[in-house]
């Protein structure tokens, strides 16, 4: 009792002293800006439920048309519609736009509103272990009207690596951090301490402490979400790249290939059994993991430069990286997974309705158990594919490009009826004239270089005249015929998302057409949709043929690529410099 | 009293440092030179929850790295990971088996690291409430040259430690700095507490949990309590299990002595004492059931395999001491299997 008095006489005086602590300045402006950040950075954070309202994970906004990012194991088990509620308490429709298996990546659409509030995009190559961030999402699902919680930390390693749990799920080259991340925080949003989105977390090591934040969680860094995302905007389900050679850490700590397929990309630029690779898209390599780590933040396709070591000689290339699955492989895979969405493979943070705990109640009752028809909002934004999450979102894409493209430069060189119409092309050529004739049933080429023909009737795949070009006859054949024909009638067509192109690695839209056999890319600028170039696959194990537009410009009040430059394998590129070009009737 | 609120009110400038560039800069300097002198451990294990890796802190520019004291050692191919990518092949110099420490040594050839100099080591002023920062490899997360795991916190107490693991109570028992935050996760054994200015405050423990709650505990022995431990280890503690064991002509076994160990089910079953056969030498000396044996003469001893191997590297008729636990203390008796022989015999003839 004595005590108790005296503590009480103790906090009587104290509290007028602790009232009158004299806080800094510099302390109540920090507050200040960081209770700031953390609302800005939360009006963009999602809870995602499946159609039902149940299960569960979060989000986060990355447009105002409703993009939003997720992980693939938040969205799995929702198959194409999903609920989302905003911390304005408000619920939304949402689609499924594209998936990242491999990476733990969904990309969805909130759908019924064209201002949603947007998370900044940060760089997460610059972020460092040390330093703050925080972390916002729906652990444990806690929130009944959808305001997120918050947990602050700190970045306790860059550039991790953690194995693939199950098949799938590979988490290379994310940021590790002792923000809480706990069951419900899947998908959320991981932001640096100025607000600014690093990562989408999705994944702790829990071990035997049960299935609650140990201080060790992981995000997918934002710069590979990046890299992927034209690709998810497509509707596509999207794999991993590979090199097409394995390699393994010597004693002496060289990473060297241990094995290579002879149809890589990496084998036909020279890379053989026993070379020690030095540098991957400008990383330094040290280890087999700083390889994993490296290659993982890429889609097939992808070009990066590569510098290799074989006795004591260094050679520098780019390697255009293949994919890490074949299509059927994956799909197969994805099917595996997707029955049991509820029961996560070790690794991955578990959603909170995981079958060994007890289930939330539904947060929309009035749905029920039973499976919902589609929401007319997603129903109107969903078309079923085979290799695609939403086939609707590639179908935009590719009316979007081609569309604008067909309207504008390319009917100045088809007309704007079409029809059969060839073209007449001259210019100068290695300091010489050129004449290049181009019909629907073949071309012809007469140069410095010689007579060179191309017949389109049949084995488009055996038509690569001239020698060392690897097909300009035929790529040029295959554009034409894509102007003639439209997207639908063209064969397979295919919107595949951004690469690199060129020597500065400016990135492309690429349109994809497949047609007996061969592969055309028709690559596009994003700023402004220009053709930039194309390139043509005769098969699955050549080079292709690259021609770019390096300049366009004006002839008979037409604007036509002016200036190309071809390219093949490892050949010295070759400049086509046009002087006329004539559109007229085939006959 | 005044003094100390004042060090609280500072105290959310460290949460959001990026408001005090001064103070940015210079925090993580320390923290990647401090990272620097943690090293990655690799050997025995692998087993479900017995993972293969633990850590380590570097202490002087021979190459010693201070450790936990585990089954992780209990290997010949112990291989030690400096941040920096290099690799050594490591050799136990000393145990302290009451404070669960170990001692290892690099072979660096003249090779330079970074290392805490414990030789000159300043005690550091730790408060409840201050900030540090936990450096450990944390799940084995980080492999060759990649850096190990940092983790945040503050030390909410210094308490005597009370802990369990499995159904054994830990040995130490003395004071430990208790964190709010998850540092000994699989693998952080061996890991430094630092704080914000690099500087060496404590040692990560193994993963034990709370005699009275059964909750994981979050701690670091501080370096204060095990600077003489940890000098012991280093000048000449070296307990070396080599004896040539064909010299031995009469070997000595447990009973020689009146000592029943507790069944050996397990791979690795720990040297318990089951029973002290009445009047033997054993018990004449003053063991006792459930002490736990660590060591025969200079030899650590860590299952009961491993203790009667060693006693048959001994004469019967040698004089051995055998060190053992009991509750917190680390006991020396000395034994002579002759002293029993009478005794047995007469205890026998009773029995009859």
């Amino acid at each position: 009792m004595k005590q108790f008095l005296m503590l009480l006489v103790f906090l009587f005086f104290m509290r007028p002293v602790m009232a009158e602590l004299p806080v800094h300045d510099v302390v109540l402006q920090a507050e200040q800006t960081r209770i700031k950040v953390i609302q800005r950075a939360s009006a963009a954070t999602v809870a995602v439920f499946d159609a039902n309202g149940e299960g569960g994970g979060s989000g986060v906004l990355i447009s105002s048309d409703g993009y939003a990012l997720s992980n693939f194991h938040v969205t799995a088990g929702s198959g194409v519609a999903m609920k989302c509620g905003l911390p304005d308490g408000k619920v939304y429709d949402a689609a499924i736009v594209g998936i990242d298996p491999v990476g733990d990546v969904a990309l969805i659409q909130l759908l019924g509103r064209d201002d949603f509030p947007v998370a900044e995009i940060g760089d997460s190559d610059r972020v460092q272990v040390g330093d703050w961030a925080f972390v916002i999402g729906n652990p444990f699902l806690l929130a009944d009207d959808f305001t997120p919680s918050v947990s602050y930390g700190m970045i306790s390693g860059v550039q991790r690596y953690q194995y693939p749990a199950g098949t799938l799920l590979e988490y290379s080259d994310c940021l590790q951090t002792d923000a809480a991340i706990n069951p419900g925080n899947s998908g959320g949003p991981l932001f640096d301490v100025s607000g600014k989105l690093i990562g989408i977390n999705g994944r702790g090591s829990f071990e035997k402490r049960g299935r609650v934040n140990v201080g060790v969680g992981y995000a997918i860094s934002i710069n590979q979400i990046n890299n992927f995302l034209s690709h998810l905007m497509g509707g596509r389900i999207v794999d991993h790249a590979s090199l097409g050679a394995t390699v393994s850490t010597e004693e002496d700590g060289r990473v060297v290939i241990n094995d290579i397929l002879e149809s890589s990309d990496a084998y036909r630029r020279g890379l053989r059994y026993g070379d020690e690779i030095v540098q991957f898209a400008g990383r330094q390599i040290t280890s087999a993991n700083r390889l994993k780590n490296a290659l993982g933040i890429f889609p097939p396709g992808w070009s990066v430069p590569l510098t290799y070591r074989r006795e004591g000689e260094t050679f520098d290339t780019f390697v255009r990286l293949m994919s890490l699955h074949d299509p059927n492989q994956l799909y197969t895979m994805i099917g595996q997974q997707e029955p049991r969405p509820l029961r996560p493979p070790e690794g991955e943070i578990p959603k909170p309705d995981d079958e060994n705990e007890k289930k939330p109640k539904s947060i929309f009752p009035e749905f029920g158990r039973k499976k919902p028809k589609l929401p007319s909002a997603v129903a109107a934004r969903y078309e079923q594919r085979r290799g695609y999450a939403n086939y609707w979102y590639n179908l935009l894409k590719q009316e979007n490009l081609w569309g604008h493209y067909r309207e504008d430069d390319g009917q100045q060189l088809i007309g704007p009826s079409g029809g059969n119409l060839g073209w007449i092309i001259q210019g100068r050529l290695d300091g010489s004239n050129f004449d290049l004739q181009l019909y629907s049933q073949g071309a012809k080429l007469q140069s410095g270089r010689g007579k060179f023909e191309a017949k389109f009737t049949h084995d488009l795949e055996r038509q690569l005249s001239p020698p060392r070009s690897g097909g300009l006859l035929l790529t040029l054949h295959l554009w034409h015929r894509m102007l003639e024909k439209g997207l639908r009638q063209y064969g397979e067509v295919s919107y595949l998302g951004q690469l690199p192109n060129g020597p500065a690695g400016e990135l492309m839209d690429c349109l994809v057409g497949i047609y007996a056999g061969t592969e055309i890319r028709f690559l596009f600028s994003p700023e402004n949709g220009e053709l930039r170039g194309l390139e043509m696959f005769p098969d699955e194990q050549s080079d292709p043929c690259q021609i770019r537009f390096i300049r366009y410009g004006k002839m008979n009040g037409r604007r036509i690529p002016s200036h190309w430059l071809l390219q093949y394998g490892d050949e010295d590129p070759v400049e086509f410099e046009i002087e006329t070009w004539e559109i007229g009737d085939e006959s | 009293m005044s003094r100390r609120l004042c060090q609280w009110a500072w105290l959310p400038l460290l949460f959001f440092s990026a408001a005090c560039p001064v103070f940015a800069g210079d925090w993580k300097t320390s923290l990647r030179e401090a990272q620097a002198k943690v090293v990655k451990i690799y050997g025995a294990g692998g087993l479900r929850q017995l993972e293969a890796y633990q850590t380590g802190i570097l202490i002087s520019s021979q190459g010693h790295v201070l450790t936990a004291w585990s089954y992780v050692l209990d290997t010949e191919d112990l291989t030690v990971v400096s941040n920096d990518g290099r690799r050594w092949q490591a050799e136990l110099v000393g145990s302290d088996p009451l404070l669960d420490l170990a001692v290892l040594q690099l072979p660096l050839d003249g090779e330079e690291v970074s290392f805490y100099d414990l030789q000159n080591y300043e005690k550091q002023q730790v408060f409840e409430g201050q900030r540090v920062l936990a450096l450990a490899n944390v799940f084995g997360i980080a492999t060759g040259d990649e850096e190990v795991s940092v983790m945040q916190g503050v030390v909410t107490a210094l308490a005597p430690l009370d802990a369990r693991r499995g159904a054994y109570r830990s040995r130490y028992r003395g004071k430990v700095y208790v964190l709010d935050v998850s540092v000994n996760n699989p693998g952080a054994a061996g890991g430094a507490l630092v704080d914000w200015n690099g500087r060496l405050l404590g040692v990560l423990g193994k993963e034990l949990r709370s005699r009275t709650t059964g909750t994981w505990l979050n701690y670091a022995l501080p370096m204060a309590g095990i600077q003489s431990a940890i000098k012991n280890m280093l000048s000449g503690d070296v307990r070396s299990k080599q004896t040539n064991a064909s010299a031995v002509e009469a070997p000595l076994k447990a009973e020689d002595l009146g000592l029943v160990m507790i069944p050996d089910v397990l791979e690795r079953t720990p040297s318990y004492i089951d029973s002290v056969r009445r009047n033997s030498s054993a018990d004449l000396a003053g063991l006792r059931v459930n002490d736990l044996v660590v060591f025969v003469g200079d030899a650590p001893i860590n299952s009961c395999r491993n203790l009667f191997e060693e006693l048959l590297q001994h004469e019967r008729d040698e004089e051995i001491t055998i060190s053992v636990l009991r509750e917190a203390a680390l006991l020396e008796f000395t034994l002579h299997a002759d002293d029993s022989e009478v005794v047995e015999k007469a205890t026998a003839n009773t029995a009859q």
